[in-house]
């Protein structure tokens, strides 16, 4: 059975409609969406939480929609090996959960970054990228507080638990300074957490997930993830 | 009823591309002589304590919980009493 997806809607996400459009139409996954108001998961198998700018990323980025009753039962979900995917924003509130190390600054540019960019997969034994058939994925960016930080010893305890899973790079794979959009620490693009169930990325998979758009290395991500944790 | 003050600025060791874009700024308008620009968050409120001890107990709270990410941010405050 394919699992089902919960898509986390905050005030200021943007991006729920579009993750919602992929699970249900193009992935045909039973999928609901969360109000963050209310605490019930509706026995969602994947939980989203969506770009955007919640609370109108007031103070920083994530950090008042960290404490939205339905984050209580997304990180008690977490805790118990429950698959919770941010992307960009929900990336954020993850960091500001405690559920992946590390702060997202701002761009070292100071600016709102809107392109499309290139992601090497720099861990293949993840549920999101087990048996994915590409190295290098074309993945659209579009965040103003995407500069990962982490201290020495977190990037030592990320590289020693393979926790990086997506870093910045040229169209062929070279991972250097020149096609790091952000300024993030050693390129990361997207971590997980020690256990292997939380996942932030910044990039947006689901804004290249149909093939009418031409680009869909997206879907590539989502259906692996589905053919990983197919019940 | 206390007043509190409350400081929160980017750790030294951390970049501040805000800061560094205001330095610049500062170099358009021919003065030539800012360095170190740090932006930072300022905030005020109030606090309604039976106490000076249980206000600061509170704001060390609210500051390492919401106002301000410990990663990559200090903070200060100081509390005034008010009527």
């Amino acid at each position: 059975m394919k699992p089902k997806f919960g898509v986390v809607v905050f005030p200021g996400s943007n991006c729920d409609h579009d993750a919602y459009y992929v699970t249900k139409k193009i992935l045909d996954c039973e999928t609901e969406f969360l109000w963050h108001k209310d605490t019930d998961l509706k026995n969602c198998d994947v939980i989203i939480l969506p770009g955007g700018f919640s609370y109108g990323d007031y103070l920083r980025t994530g950090a008042i929609a960290r404490f939205s009753p339905i984050m209580e039962s997304v990180i008690d979900f977490a805790n118990k090996g429950g698959i919770v995917l941010g992307i960009c924003n929900g990336f954020q509130i993850l960091i500001e959960a405690n559920l992946l190390p590390g702060t997202l600054m701002k761009n070292v540019s100071t600016k709102f970054i809107c392109k499309d960019i290139f992601v090497k997969v720099a861990n293949h034994e993840t549920v999101l990228t087990k048996n994915v058939s590409k190295n290098i994925l074309e993945i659209p960016i579009a965040h103003g507080d995407g500069n990962y930080f982490i201290d020495e010893k977190g990037l030592h305890s990320l590289k020693e638990n393979n926790q990086i899973i997506f870093q910045y790079c040229s169209d062929n794979g070279e991972i250097s300074d020149k096609y790091n959009p952000n300024g993030s620490a050693e390129n990361i693009a997207g971590i997980m957490n020690k256990s292997g169930n939380v996942f932030g990325m910044m990039p947006h998979p689901e804004r290249c997930s149909d093939s009418t758009l031409m680009k869909s290395d997206g879907f590539l991500l989502f259906n692996t993830l589905i053919q990983n944790i197919i019940k | 009823m206390y007043k509190a003050t409350i400081i929160i600025k980017r750790r030294k060791s951390i970049l501040d591309p805000q800061g560094k874009a205001v330095e610049q700024g500062s170099k358009l308008l021919k003065i030539d002589d800012i360095s170190e620009v740090r932006i930072g968050k300022f905030i005020e409120l109030n606090i309604d304590t039976s106490s000076r001890e249980k206000a600061n107990e509170e704001l060390d709270k609210l500051c390492n919980k919401l106002l301000a990410n410990l990663n990559i941010e200090d903070y200060s405050f100081t509390l005034e009493e008010i009527k």
